[in-house]
């Protein structure tokens, strides 16, 4: 079966006077059509990076595709030509950027720039185009008669859905979201995230969910790849992920987050802090602040394991490398220096 | 969220790092600057004008040569003992530009200094209150700046009689308006930054918020408008001397030097020309520098 | 009400702003107390006015009306030289640790200034010392002396506006938001510190978030403030447990659960948050409210104590 997207052995680097900025490291991730991926990392892991990458989007110089292909309903899309780049993006491939207050052109009026993006890829125009926007601003809650107003009569929420109606106005086949809520506020985040979760069935969207947010994962997405350093540490099915999370990044974000529903005293952090791009740790990148390194964790570089099905993860200690240790969150206890 | 963080460039624990190395921000602004070639060009045309500038009286003695008429040398062009020849009164033009070099700078300097402290104070009281002390003071500023500064020049140095100190004072006082308008602004959108509050938490009294961490916050602006002004202040000088106003003969200053060789201009150009292609590569060099602190200095301030 | 062991008493805390528009009712009639060493937390979204309780408390803001009792005395009408002294005793900790550090300044000027202020050293060796002290009570590495905020990562420079709130020795802290700005690994890691700090000296916090999974790990109380008003009021083991308000209702149901198993029944909130400019009487959330019926838009709910504890301004419950 023909995957929607199929990314292999991706590497952005950002050539900077401060040194080589491994942006993406040999990623691999795949969508079918309607499915959402979700792609959980922090600052610094590369997601957004990726993003970009997809849409052509990287700007270069200083940054640069250094290998691999992404597959776009079967074409490779570092290999055609701008002209039809063009043509993909904001109409099969769209794309929401994390900030609502600054993604709309404030001169411009919300109809005008949902019409924009319909008149650049469709043969409609004028009037058409902007009974279609009207009728866009319906589909995300808000009224038509709405659609002579300016992005600053707009509340955050507001905002963001109009980005929404933008992005879907073409009826695109995937849509990449990048940490689409963050800004928001927690009521609005759940308005939204339904808001999307509806469209995308009502319209069979294949989405890519950035985010850092592990609630928003369980919420909306089917699969999730988990990233760090620029690589992908772990992808696996939903399911598999919250019930069997293998790799001790993943444990340790599992472990920072404050649980609503148990009484935990303390936290269980990961120690340290991210690695710096221009000069990531030979081996593992996450051998550092990893509880269960062995010195052997420094040296080689982890491969894909198979944990389950599709759930496959990074870590030496599923190759036979490392003992496997059954995982907690450690706490460290004492006070750390950084 | 994940812009803030990301902003950092994170301290290498693991590399040893002397406890007491200062990484001071200007090292990073002159990292910049350096790798901006024509700013580096108008940086090294100051540095050859200062150095003329320090050393004018090792370089020529000025009362054997500088003023020193020679009438049988008179508007003679450029030769082995004379470099860029002799004016309409014998002296040597090369000394003559070199001792002029001293009198622009030292007017520059001064000048944009008054007018920084003064102008610059202004302002950051202005900027800082807000409301009716803010008005009164700005619409003073509005008032001035509404005369044109070389006729406010002229007016002051009318008053007070043609000298160097008086020309410094004029040129000081014309420019105070600009300086307080630009530091007004750069404290305005500092004032309200959180670091502001957090002074205020810990007590600090309006005085120390001032000085100690607006006004360091707010210099880069200022350090622009001053190399810009540094080359108006040496235009207003030359302006001010062609028309008899500023440095009075024999002292030599290129605006003068400019004026007393017009009547030559037929059949010795040498004169003007040599005083009038000083003062465009001065004022070149000065803005190549300007622009390119800008530059270097934007960075830092989008951060 | 007052409680014997006190540190900080509010009554009636009001901040009004004038804008183009009309008066902004930031925060509108808050009360609360907070005992020695315990930690009260203040949630709500954006517009609640909680970031501005905080700094009203503080006198960072003038307040319009109110009193703030610390340690029983008032302070609103405290002179200046009154109020530095008491501003030894209240510190607050800044949500954005790029904005509340003076981008000029090293680390040890920035930790060493309020020392500076208040003459608690006599030798610049006196100095230096009391620095290092409080960057290791936060966990700083003693090579960060002279290096500048924009060098250091985000969680670095929170620990350093940590060390900063805590050089003066203050009974009292307000926490603007102290960790929404880092990522999820570093949060953790500047809570099990804060943490520390409160068992090891006895600190006293308010601790301002819109995160309530947060604030339930952080707090022995809870506030919820709706545009300027708190709504309801209890014991964070009571609020969790049985939220009485719609509005917290709702903001506890919105919160996405990073488990798959536990689905907790969601309540949306139709619409946006009304306008603060102004503000028509009655209940504020009506707008918005499952719940609301005519006589909630008439009369303007009280923080009634319904329960042992717990406090609601509402008046279908």
């Amino acid at each position: 079966m023909s995957k929607l997207l199929k990314i292999n052995d991706l590497s952005i680097h950002y050539l900077t006077e401060d040194g080589d900025v491994k942006a993406v490291n040999n990623i691999n991730l795949e969508l079918d059509a309607g499915e959402t991926l979700g792609l959980v990392g922090e600052t610094g892991a590369g997601k957004t990076t990726t993003a970009l990458g997809i849409m052509r989007l990287v700007p270069n110089p200083p940054g640069e595709v250094t290998s691999g292909t992404i597959e776009f309903e079967g074409r490779d899309l570092m290999k055609i030509p701008e002209e039809e780049m063009r043509m993909i993006r904001g109409n099969k491939i769209s794309m929401i950027f994390q900030d609502p207050m600054t993604s709309l052109n404030p001169v411009m009026t919300v109809g005008e720039q949902i019409a924009e993006v319909i008149e650049i890829h469709q043969d409609i125009a004028g009037k058409e185009a902007m009974d279609k926007a009207g009728d866009m601003l319906e589909l995300v809650g808000i009224p038509a008669t709405r659609v002579n107003d300016y992005p600053h009569q707009f509340s955050g929420g507001m905002k963001q859905r109009v980005v929404i109606a933008i992005s879907l106005a073409c009826n695109p086949q995937l849509l990449i979201a990048d940490e689409p809520t963050t800004a928001l506020d927690v009521t609005i985040q759940a308005q939204v995230l339904d808001l999307m979760r509806n469209l995308k069935k009502e319209f069979n969207t294949a989405m890519m969910m950035i985010t850092h947010d592990l609630g928003v994962v369980a919420e909306v997405c089917d699969k999730v790849a988990i990233m760090y350093a620029g690589e992908v540490i772990e992808y696996a099915p939903i399911q598999q992920l919250f019930e069997n999370p293998s790799h001790p990044y993943t444990h340790g974000l599992f472990g920072s987050i404050p649980n609503l529903d148990e009484e935990v005293t303390r936290l269980t952090p990961i120690t340290g802090l991210m690695p710096d791009p221009t000069d990531l740790p030979s081996g593992c990148t996450f051998h550092p602040r990893c509880p269960y390194a062995k010195p052997i964790c420094a040296q080689q570089a982890p491969k894909n394991s198979v944990v389950e099905g599709e759930h496959r993860v990074k870590c030496l200690m599923f190759e036979g490398l490392v003992d496997k240790v059954s995982i907690k969150g450690t706490d460290q206890g004492k006070k750390e220096v950084v | 969220m994940s812009s803030v963080s990301n902003a950092a460039k994170p301290v290498d624990l693991d590399k040893p790092k002397a406890k007491n190395k200062k990484r001071s921000q200007w090292a990073e602004v002159w990292r910049r600057l350096k790798k901006n070639k024509m700013a580096m060009v108008g940086l090294a045309i100051i540095g050859a004008i200062v150095f003329c500038a320090i050393f004018a009286d090792v370089i020529a003695d000025y009362d054997s040569v500088v003023i020193k008429q020679n009438l049988k040398a008179r508007m003679e062009g450029p030769s082995a003992e004379h470099i860029l020849g002799t004016d309409e009164f014998g002296r040597d033009i090369f000394a003559r530009m070199v001792h002029g070099a001293r009198v622009s700078l030292q007017v520059g300097l001064i000048a944009v200094g008054l007018a920084i402290g003064i102008g610059g104070s202004l302002g950051a009281i202005a900027g800082y209150y807000g409301g009716r002390l803010d008005n009164i003071i700005m619409r003073c500023m509005d008032v001035f700046l509404a005369i044109p500064s070389i006729l406010l020049a002229i007016a002051i140095v009318s008053a007070l009689g043609p000298s160097l100190f008086n020309l410094m004072l004029a040129i000081g006082i014309s420019s105070v308006p600009s300086y307080a308008r630009i530091v007004r602004a750069s404290v305005l959108s500092i004032r309200d930054q959180e670091f502001i509050e957090a002074a205020r938490a810990i007590g600090a009294n309006d005085f120390r918020i001032i000085t100690k961490h607006i006004i360091p916050n707010a210099l880069a602006p200022v350090i622009v408008q001053a190399t810009l002004g540094v080359a108006g202040a040496i235009l207003s000088t030359a302006g001010l001397s062609f028309i008899g106003m500023g440095i009075q003969p024999p002292a030599p200053e290129w605006g003068a030097m400019l004026s007393g060789g017009r009547q030559y201009l037929r059949y010795a150009a040498h004169i003007t020309a040599f005083p009038g292609v000083a003062i465009m590569i001065t004022i070149l060099a000065l803005n190549l520098l300007g622009d390119g602190l800008r530059d270097a200095l934007d960075p830092r301030l989008k951060s | 009400m007052a409680a014997s062991n006190a540190l900080l008493e509010v009554r009636g805390l009001k901040k009004h702003f004038k804008t183009p528009k009309g008066l902004l009712h930031a925060v509108d009639g808050v009360n609360f107390t907070i005992e020695k060493g315990r930690t009260l937390g203040i949630v709500g979204e954006s517009g609640c006015g909680k970031s501005t309780t905080g700094r009203a408390i503080l006198r960072l803001h003038e307040p319009t009306a109110g009193e703030i009792l610390f340690e029983g005395k008032n302070i609103v009408d405290m002179s200046k030289q009154e109020m530095q002294k008491i501003r030894r005793e209240m510190q607050i900790i800044f949500q954005d640790p790029f904005a509340s550090l003076n981008p000029r300044m090293t680390v040890s000027e920035i930790i060493g200034e309020p020392l500076l202020i208040h003459k608690l050293v006599s030798s610049k060796e006196e100095l230096e010392k009391k620095v290092e002290e409080l960057m290791t009570l936060v966990g700083l590495s003693e090579r960060l002396l002279n290096a500048y905020p924009h060098e250091l990562d985000g969680g670095r420079r929170q620990r350093i506006g940590i060390a900063r709130a805590l050089a003066l020795n203050p009974k009292f802290i307000v926490c603007d938001e102290p960790v929404s700005a880092l990522d999820v690994s570093i949060q953790a890691q500047v809570l099990n510190l804060m943490q520390d700090l409160q068992e090891e000296l006895g600190l006293t916090f308010m601790f301002i978030t819109h995160d309530l999974s947060v604030v339930k790990h952080f707090s022995d109380d809870i506030g919820v403030m709706y545009l300027g008003q708190m709504v309801e009021k209890a014991a964070s083991k009571d609020l969790f447990a049985d939220p009485l308000h719609p509005y917290t209702k709702a903001l506890l149901s919105a919160i996405p659960v990073p488990s798959l198993t536990h689905k907790r029944e969601r309540v949306t909130l139709e619409g946006e948050i009304t306008s603060p400019i102004n503000p028509a009487p009655g209940c504020r959330f009506a707008a918005r409210c499952p719940l609301a019926n005519d006589s909630c838009k008439k009369a303007d709910p009280e923080l009634r104590e319904v329960k042992p504890g717990h406090f609601v301004a509402c008046h279908m419950v």
